[in-house]
């Protein structure tokens, strides 16, 4: 296989990715690096590299669209960045010092957890909690658009959602990916803000949370010009594609077939990782 | 201070994230084609780990082989482009809260611009790997010279 083919097959499943990823609210990226590393016997350093760069064109190309439909808490997102760009440094350093094989094993489980946290149910809340004084303090409270008009909601926990969102931080910069189910953990359950919101917060801060490790990944060699190249167009065509057809999709059954994929691909990281193979 | 209310501010925060990545994508597509215009053939060796050469690590570094036209050089520079975007973000943040004369966002968003330049600018002086073991450019035939500095 020369560096055309490889690249048009590399491209190929990358579209898919994002297509799937989009469509499903999962995000292209937590398949890249499995596809890469278990079907193509790409060395995990140089996956984790390319689809850390193919996430932050996702995200970008996302964010762009949600924060002008005013979902978005540009400031809930850019104050926890303080805690997901430490976390994401401290990750990318990690991720030098860690065996591959060990990250392969963390990665699995970060697969099963993702696969387990986009089938669970999740009511909108009704109730308005209690004004808190850090997200007081902090501005956070803010209103989002609904069929019925703009819903106000109130933040709570910040130092809990904060935590959170260092480790989110710190697993995007070990294994290159955006970590959005562990930062709608933080927002949704810990900060109590609206679904909506915090996915669409969660994606506005994987980019610059994915700069901060991105820095690390290139002065140690990991980004691979012509590996990122048909990740990164590729995952970027199909969510693109995806966002499009989004609206009239019927995604469970979707999300259900895409969350055993991932299942299956989080068992073979942690099986390979576990047997030395990676 | 109704000039730069929230809503301006997202909107311009919109444009600014959808043309960093379009101008990315279009680098990349460009230097793509170039890549392939001399490197299809050649057969790719990713199994083993020996990182991308030392000038495509760091910015100075791309920036030179981009400049020269060097295939890889240029797809290397569309994704500094692509990281530079939410860089960007952040650094209009900054100027958007000074202007809504809102301190604790100006502190927050400066804190969060310090530690992702922080990160893309810390020259990799920790190069240990022999030259020989890093992975080999693709030596393209006359169009875009190979540098040959180390």
């Amino acid at each position: 296989m020369n560096s055309l083919e490889f690249s048009l097959l590399v491209w190929l499943g990358s579209v898919a990715a994002g297509l799937l990823g989009s469509l499903t609210g999962l995000g292209g990226g937590i398949v890249i690096v499995p596809l890469l590393a278990l079907w193509l016997g790409v060395d995990i350093r140089y996956a984790i590299g390319a689809s850390l760069i193919s996430i932050i064109a996702t995200s970008s190309g996302a964010a762009a669209v949600y924060v002008k439909d005013g979902f978005t808490n540009f400031r809930i997102g850019m104050f926890l960045e303080i805690a997901t760009t430490v976390g994401a440094m401290v990750g990318a350093f990690l991720a030098a010092k860690v065996a591959p094989s060990a990250i392969a094993v963390v990665f699995g489980v970060v697969l099963l957890y993702s696969a387990y946290q986009s089938n669970r149910p999740r009511p909108e809340r009704a109730e308005t909690a209690a004004p808190d004084p850090v997200a007081t303090f902090l501005k956070m409270d803010s209103d989002y658009p609904t069929s019925n008009g703009p819903q106000s909601y109130r933040v709570s926990n910040v130092p809990g959602g904060f935590s959170l969102m260092f480790v989110a931080g710190a697993l995007s910069g070990l294994l290159g990916i955006g970590s959005g189910a562990v930062k709608v953990l933080a927002m949704d359950q810990v900060m109590r803000i609206p679904f909506k919101v915090s996915t669409t917060t969660s994606t506005f801060m994987i980019g610059v949370t994915a700069a901060a490790s991105a820095g690390v990944y290139l002065s140690r060699g990991y980004i691979d010009p012509a590996l990122a190249m048909p990740v990164m167009l590729g995952v970027l065509a199909g969510s693109t594609v995806g966002a499009r057809v989004l609206a009239r999709a019927e995604t469970r059954i979707l999300r259900f077939v895409f969350s055993l994929v991932i299942l299956v691909l989080g068992a073979e990281l942690i099986y390979n990782g576990l047997t030395g193979r990676i | 201070m109704q000039a730069w209310s929230d809503d301006r501010v997202q909107r311009v925060i919109g444009t600014l994230l959808r043309w960093g990545v379009i101008l990315a994508a279009a680098t990349v597509l460009v230097g793509g084609v170039m890549y392939f215009g001399s490197c299809g053939s050649t057969i790719p060796d990713y199994k083993v780990f020996r990182g991308v050469p030392p000038e495509l690590r760091v910015v100075t570094g791309i920036v030179r082989e981009a400049v020269s036209l060097n295939p890889l050089g240029l797809i290397q520079f569309g994704l500094l482009l692509l990281i530079a975007t939410p860089v960007a973000r952040v650094a209009f943040s900054v100027a958007a809260f000074a202007l809504q004369r809102d301190r604790t966002y100006v502190a927050v968003t400066l804190f969060v611009l310090a530690v992702v330049l922080l990160s893309l600018t810390r020259e990799s002086s920790k190069i240990v790997v022999p030259p020989e073991r890093y992975a080999p450019m693709c030596i393209s035939s006359d169009a875009s010279p190979r540098s040959s500095h180390p």
